[in-house]
């Protein structure tokens, strides 16, 4: 089950215009293989993850979904946004059904007794936490098991508690349930945290790749954790320098 | 835990008797005006060629409902507003839906519809009375124009602006076509669709009094000319008063849509 690649980018471009944004892109993401993309604010994550959901085109290259080429919407795959995106006008569990046909009701209250929220079925989401929301998107993500789940900052707007539990969440279920997961965070601790591999992305390339190796559950109190996420900081603040520095001479 | 809900319980009630008490404070203004009214008609300042006491407002009204022909009249009228406000709801709606949804429609209609909008309808009536006489067509056609643009505005506007990440979202989920429209563009689009409605209702009414007033041979317009023609003015103030019961009415059910359909709406909760 976890041999071969779940996606493949290959020289994959994007333009807006006159303004590109990605410069060809090679990456590989195995079965199962959570990876973590990190990067400053408009390097390109975003228009990565809608490359993958097939929300928008490549202006060049290809990607490939389980060995064939994306055309249009990619089925196998579900974003989770930063917003959450649940529907007002639909209660929990329905919002949670959404798009799904069937029966899918059983399936939708087994994930959300997952995420802890089984009582809150029948509520409204304006009635919710943004912690609860997310869980709900998060709930509503996997239900009808995606093989690449798309996170798009998904923990920005949480407060540092809910957030250390919403980590916790996701690893379990992703353990559990086996897909592969693209996070784009810009906590780089988080990254360590959770992903089997950390990529750096800047001004549309691929500047970092590094396997973190550290069993899991992992602590933030290992040494090793502290020093790799120390390493993988200097490097994004780098190229952070390196931007001040050509802002200043330009 | 019990202690809090009986703390709890308590405030509710404390909470309802106060409701309660405004309720009937609100009423307190037009009850009064009522019996200065009548006393006022009593004692003969206010003459009976002005005014006619309440009380015989009331008597004109069982009169009238004894002999059926306040019911037709009522009838007929609520009947005009229906089926005109049906009309104008419906074409309003679905050129709204059609013009919000697509650009190149809306390219096409909307600014001929903004010019249209433009001219007050009720300054059509020598036209139509021209081309309907004094039929049902020509009231029905008047409200119908009338109530059209505030629903195609609203419409339009609310389709117009629903949030564009919900719509992706909605397309990541696997919606798309009907299903998308069912389940996010019309619900999205529905508070502001409402507003429309609530708005035209105003104008629905409005525009059946001038027209059932200016040409009819039935309903409550008519019941008011002819009344005049008989110096009849308990039957005249009778008419007046129904107008206004009647917007009340269906203001009221426009209001209890609105809290059953928008239970989701923070506002509402
Ligand atoms: N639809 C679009 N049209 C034009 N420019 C866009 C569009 N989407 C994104 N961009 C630009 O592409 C760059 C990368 O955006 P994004 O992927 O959202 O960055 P990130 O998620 O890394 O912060 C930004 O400069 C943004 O302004
Ligand atoms: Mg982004």
């Amino acid at each position: 089950m976890k041999n071969g690649n779940s996606l493949e980018l290959q020289g994959v471009r994007k333009d807006f215009g006159e303004f590109e944004v990605l410069k060809g892109m090679d990456l590989t993401f195995k079965k199962g293989e959570f990876v973590a993309i990190v990067g400053k604010s408009g390097c390109g994550k975003s228009t990565l993850l809608r490359l993958v959901a097939g929300l928008e085109k490549p202006t060049g290259g290809q990607i490939l979904v389980n060995g064939k080429p994306l055309n249009g919407l990619n089925k196998s795959s579900r974003t989770m946004f930063q917003d959450g995106r649940l529907f007002p006008w639909k209660k929990i569990l329905q919002n949670i059904g959404v798009g799904l046909k069937g029966d899918w009701k059983s399936n939708a209250m087994e994930l959300l007794e997952q995420v802890g929220l089984a009582d809150r079925a029948n509520d409204w989401p304006s009635v919710l936490s943004g912690g609860q929301k997310q869980r709900v998107a998060l709930a509503r993500a996997l239900v009808n098991q995606p093989d690449i789940l798309l996170l798009d900052e998904p923990l920005g707007a949480l407060d540092a508690l809910t957030r250390i539990g919403m980590q916790r969440l996701i690893e379990e279920l992703w353990r559990k349930r086996d897909f592969t997961a693209l996070l784009v965070t810009h906590d780089v601790e988080e990254a360590v945290m959770l992903a089997d591999r950390v990529i750096l992305i800047e001004e549309g390339k691929v500047v970092m790749n590094k396997e973190i190796n550290l069993p899991r559950p992992r602590k933030k109190d290992s040494i090793q954790y502290s020093s790799l996420a120390a390493q993988i900081l200097d490097r994004v603040m780098q190229v952070e320098g390196k931007m001040e520095k050509k802002a200043i001479h330009a | 835990m019990t202690t809090t809900l009986q703390k709890e319980v308590k405030l509710k009630m404390k909470l309802n008797k106060k409701f309660n008490k405004f309720h009937l404070i609100s009423w307190l203004v037009p009850i009064l005006l009522l019996v200065t009214w009548q006393l006022l008609s009593l004692w003969g300042i206010l003459s009976e060629r002005i005014l006619p006491a309440p009380t015989e407002v009331f008597q004109a009204g069982v009169a009238l409902l004894g002999t059926g022909e306040l019911i037709d009249y009522i009838g007929i009228s609520a009947q005009r507003a229906f089926i005109g406000f049906l009309i104008g709801g419906i074409i309003g709606f679905v050129l709204g839906l059609l013009n919000g949804l697509s650009s190149i429609a809306e390219t096409l209609f909307d600014t001929s519809l903004q010019m249209l909008r433009n001219i007050p309808h009720l300054a059509l009536i020598p036209l139509v009375i021209l081309w309907f006489g004094i039929d049902e067509e020509a009231k029905i056609f008047l409200v119908a124009l009338g109530v059209l643009f505030p629903i195609y505005l609203n419409t339009f506007h609310g389709v117009k602006s629903v949030d564009k990440g919900l719509i992706e979202a909605a397309r990541v989920y696997g919606l798309s076509g009907f299903s998308l429209f069912w389940n996010v563009l019309l619900p999205a689009a529905f508070p502001s669709i409402l507003v429309g409605i609530r708005f035209s209702l105003g104008i629905m009414w409005v525009t059946l009094i001038v027209a059932e007033t200016i040409s009819a041979n039935s309903g409550i317009g008519y019941m008011a000319m002819n009344a005049r023609e008989f110096m009849r003015m308990d039957i005249v103030v009778l008419s007046i008063l129904l107008y206004a019961l009647l917007g009340k009415i269906s203001d009221v059910a426009a209001k209890i849509i609105e809290k059953r359909c928008l239970k989701w709406h923070p506002s509402y909760q």
